[in-house]
């Protein structure tokens, strides 16, 4: 059935969020500690445990792919939720910092990905060019 | 029926069926940037980029006519998209991305990802501090949550708050955040080949570096939509970890060296 897969989507989510507000708590944060993360380990260990056992059926796939593909038009209305304007407006000093920083970022992410192509740590597991997804 | 009749009666609809609407409403967006993105640039950008940037002009053209703060989910007839938008169905839905995940893969990086995640949230606090600095700010309160609004636009008031900035300041955080989701959002795609970032084990340390949620998703999303998970993974764990950071460690650090 499509709502047991959505189902378990929904446990792994809210058992995550809740580790991450224990977390939290436990060193003193103010705000969720990995939980998104931590609901992402269990959902594949679920599926993992499921597929080993041969009882994840394709029905209840369903129910946890729809919301996997729903994903980037989710994406879209954060985009169209986001403070543009205070973003626009907000000065010298932040559009600076955050230009620098993400610039700064994006040189680090540059060298260590062209290192651990090097080392052979990541293999290109999937040929970007070929999807005809990529700019 | 006059014409204003049924005008209200499909602004009635509308506003009765917020989330519905936001479907129907993200729907079409997604299919003309598809079609722009075919046939104007002849596939050389990504459908997805092209309707997230479209999200964010909208946003820019809500928050213009309603001078409040959520993008276009101000206008009655668009507030479904605040829930479609909101942090639930964003989780929710990246959560249901490690569907996708090969473990084999993700395993291997899990190192990489912590190490990634360290400095996603040291050098941008760096930046941020060091910017806020060249401008003429000197109060290590100040300069603590700058520095830690350049982390993710969440970091950034939490910090303040914990440490005692003054709302002007924590105002300043949050655009300071914002901007860099943007930011991440719209050039991930542009860089994308320049970062290598085409493989599993890219998009994590991606993620951990990138950081804020929201422009890693996005940014991936536009970039080759198999990496969304990976990048997510290790991304979600970057908000709790600038929280945790900001308002001791970092802080501590920002004091000594300034006061």
């Amino acid at each position: 059935m499509v709502i047991l897969g959505t189902a378990l989507l929904a446990v792994c989510y809210l058992v995550g969020l809740m580790v991450g507000e224990g977390l939290a708590a436990a060193i003193g944060v103010k705000a969720n500690v990995g939980g998104v993360g931590i609901a992402m380990l269990l959902l594949i260990a679920a599926l993992h445990f499921l597929q080993q056992r041969g009882i994840y059926a394709p029905e209840m796939r369903k129910g946890v792919t729809f919301w996997a593909a729903m994903y980037i038009p989710v994406v879209v209305a954060v985009a169209a939720t986001q403070n543009v304007i205070i973003a626009v407006r907000s000065g010298p000093i932040a559009l600076i910092s955050a230009v620098s920083s993400v610039l700064l970022c994006f040189l680090v992410i540059a060298v260590i990905n062209r290192v651990i192509e090097k080392a052979h740590i990541a293999n290109a597991a999937f040929d970007v060019a070929n999807t005809g997804d990529e700019p | 029926m006059s014409t204003l009749d049924v005008v209200h009666l499909i602004d009635k609809a509308i506003i009765d069926a917020p989330l519905v609407t936001a479907f129907a409403f993200v729907g079409c967006v997604v299919l003309v940037s598809n079609f722009l993105g075919k046939h104007l640039t002849g596939g050389r950008v990504a459908g997805s980029a092209i309707a997230v940037l479209a999200g964010l002009a909208l946003a820019w053209v809500g928050g213009a006519i309603t001078g409040k703060s959520k993008g276009l989910s101000d206008l009655a007839e668009f507030s479904g998209l605040a829930l479609m938008g909101g942090a639930m169905m964003r989780d929710f839905t990246i959560v249901a991305t490690a569907s996708e995940v090969n473990v084999e893969e993700a395993k291997k990086a899990g190192w990489l990802g912590f190490i990634a995640l360290v400095l996603g949230t040291v050098l941008p606090f760096v930046a941020g501090v060091s910017i806020a600095y060249a401008f003429g700010v000197r109060d290590p309160i100040a300069l603590t949550t700058i520095g830690a609004g350049a982390i993710t636009y969440i970091v950034g008031p939490i910090t303040g708050a914990a440490i005692g900035a003054s709302s002007e300041i924590i105002a300043l955080s949050i655009a300071t955040g914002v901007v860099k989701a943007i930011i991440v959002m719209v050039f991930t795609p542009v860089f994308a080949r320049f970062m290598r970032l085409n493989n599993p084990q890219a998009a994590m340390v991606f993620g951990g570096l990138a950081g804020t949620v929201s422009g890693v998703s996005a940014g991936l999303a536009a970039t080759d939509r198999r990496l969304v998970p990976y990048g997510s993974l290790v991304a979600t764990f970057h908000t709790g970890f600038g929280c945790l950071l900001g308002p001791s460690v970092l802080y501590l650090a920002v004091k000594a060296l300034f006061s």
